[in-house]
């Protein structure tokens, strides 16, 4: 059984050495690539480095662009024994401040474009250039050693995710949780040797992991897509086909940027056969768009908490979706299992909200430092008062359906008491959703003054929308305002950022 | 112009949108400013930018995009 996660670089490397693995452009603008022997060898560098800075079992941040070389960074740390912080020059400072104050790390390895931006942080460790440890000599002996005193329970990764309050979490995950989460998710959507990936995710999210670990699992190859291309939808396009992309797994604004603008009258992506989206929920509109533009493609939706490592429940698209209807998010994966808790605590009844409740091995160690913040949401499972069993309260309402599949109905602290109706703000949103001239919606709660404020974006103006909406929704559940957005504010997982909304609101 | 001056300094004040050339290619403008500007250009100017128009070279100064917006009212 395997137990580590670097085994997959060990085989890949056995079996395709010269392949090319991951490829992406540097801040210059270059296509560079790395061949699994070459992510292996710089792995060892950067493990041997770290071993011989005395850094064993400890946390080390990756302040790096998003390109190959940061993949080999991660790898790297976690050959040393030690576990990886990504963190980006995309995220604001504050936040990075929050990260480092968080994980008190003693080596921030860098490059070429981040290491002066470094320097402004008062950072007390030593700050590291990655081009010049990468050509450590590897001391294989030495890794080897830290390799054989490893367990699968040990982290690899810390990546944060925004909390409610403000203060990011540092979510730990292990060698197992990783494993268990590339296991099954490359058996669900098929992944194999021709394989090529076009990943949209920062590096410091963990939807990365979705591309890299099945690279290295099937000598497979990963296109990091540069995130400018995300602003021009046929450029994007045309590189998905320059590169002969047949895998995206992507969040859905970056699918809708694409199909709302008329793209696919101008191109088509020609070689795609899997679309995977995942954060929010599709509009049926542009997704019909989408599965015009690509035939052959099977589509598949993912869903699943940070928390679980990745993602942990899919839902294969096999049939037609029209207008108003919710496309699941269908069943878990393999050796994890989803309970839904109703207010006191019991099994949901079939078509009963309940909270979507995580069980497994895909469970992640919870938040680093940070006990009480980890064990409001890592908890015993309520429903086994025999023995220690976790599992995680994602904070998400759903149901089943009478087909059997899990259906998101909206974040349980969206839940609000209005006019004496207990009210759920997804609710709201999904009716909002169904109108085709809206492209994204946010709905917030002003407790002090007790109004229903919605925050759109899309085609049509507040006083239609409002006229549209009151032959939807019972009159309690009416948003007391309607506001228009040129643009709708996302959290980095791509999700919408209902705290931004509301320090809007505020203002 | 005026008004497209005043949709772009909207959103980055600090910049000088009269001479830079360069808002794509010094990373200036990022895929949120796209697409509110495009919104609003269809706001402001009646014009729909389809996706064949939105490329770096039209965005990457007010002066290009000017050009291209007064390109699509002549079409209509």
């Amino acid at each position: 059984m395997q137990t580590h996660v670097l085994d997959y670089l060990a085989e890949a490397v056995a079996k395709a050495p010269e392949r090319t693995a991951y490829c992406g452009e540097t801040h210059s603008g270059e296509m560079y690539r790395l061949s699994f022997l070459e992510v292996y060898e710089q792995s060892l560098a950067v493990g041997t480095f770290l071993h011989q800075k005395g850094i064993y079992r400890e946390p080390v941040v990756i302040f790096m662009e998003k390109c190959p070389k940061t993949i080999a960074a991660f790898y790297g740390v976690i050959a040393g024994g030690n576990y990886y912080i990504p963190v980006d020059v995309e995220m604001p400072e504050n936040r990075i401040r929050l990260i480092l104050q968080n994980v008190k790390s003693g080596m921030m390895i860098c490059d070429a474009a981040t290491i002066e931006h470094a320097r402004d942080f008062e950072f007390e460790g030593q700050i590291v250039d990655y081009d010049e440890i990468c050509y450590t000599e590897a001391d294989k002996e030495a890794l080897d050693r830290i390799y054989e005193r490893a367990i699968d329970t040990d982290p690899i990764y810390i990546v944060f995710t925004s909390g409610s309050t403000g203060i990011p979490k540092g979510v730990t995950a292990c060698h197992r949780s990783v494993i268990d989460y590339v296991e099954h998710l490359s058996e669900a959507l098929e992944f194999d040797e021709n394989t090529v990936f076009g990943s949209q995710a920062p590096l410091y999210v963990d939807a990365c992991l979705k591309e890299l670990y099945p690279t290295l699992k099937f000598c497979a190859t990963t296109y990091l897509i540069p995130k400018e291309l995300f602003m021009f939808p046929v450029k994007l396009v045309e590189f998905l086909n320059e590169y002969k992309i047949n895998t995206i797994c992507w969040v859905v604004s970056a699918l809708t940027m694409i199909s709302a603008f008329g793209t696919f009258k101008t191109v088509t992506p020609k070689y795609l056969r899997l679309v995977a989206f995942v954060s929010e929920v599709f509009p049926i509109k542009e997704f019909n768009k989408w599965r015009e533009a690509a035939p052959d493609a099977v589509f598949v939706n993912l869903y699943g908490p940070t928390e679980g490592t990745g993602v942990c429940c899919y839902y294969r698209v096999d049939r037609e979706f029209g207008p108003g209807d919710v496309i699941p998010a269908g069943r878990p994966f393999k050796n994890t299992d989803i309970l839904l808790l109703n207010d006191k605590n019991e099994e949901a009844e079939p078509g009963e909200g309940g909270e979507i409740c995580i069980r497994g091995t895909s469970l992640a160690l919870g938040y680093y430092n940070a006990p009480e913040r980890t064990a409001e949401v890592f908890v015993q499972n309520p429903l086994n008062p025999f023995y220690p069993e976790l599992i995680y309260r994602t904070g998400d309402m759903g149901r089943w359906n009478e087909r059997g599949e899990l259906e998101f109905i909206s974040r349980r602290d969206y839940q609000i008491k209005h006019m004496g109706h207990r009210i759920e703000l997804g609710e709201i949103e999904t009716n909002v959703n169904l109108f085709d001239e809206i492209r994204m919606t946010g709905c917030i709660y002003d407790r002090t003054k007790n109004k229903i404020v919605l925050y759109y974006v899309g085609e049509t103006d507040e006083r239609s929308l409002a006229a549209a909406l009151k032959e939807k929704l019972p009159r309690y559940m009416m948003p007391n305002r309607i506001i228009r957005l040129v643009q709708m504010p996302l959290t980095l997982n791509g999700k919408i950022d209902r705290v931004a909304l509301k320090e809007m609101y505020e203002k | 112009m005026n008004e497209l001056l005043e949709i772009l300094n909207g959103l980055h004040p600090e910049v000088d949108f009269e001479t830079c050339e360069s808002l794509i290619d010094d990373k200036i403008l990022d895929s949120f400013d796209i697409i509110a500007i495009i919104s609003e250009i269809n706001e402001e100017f009646d014009v729909t930018i389809s996706a064949e128009y939105i490329v770096p070279e039209n965005f990457n100064s007010a002066k290009a995009l000017y050009a291209l917006i007064q390109k699509l009212e002549d079409e209509d």
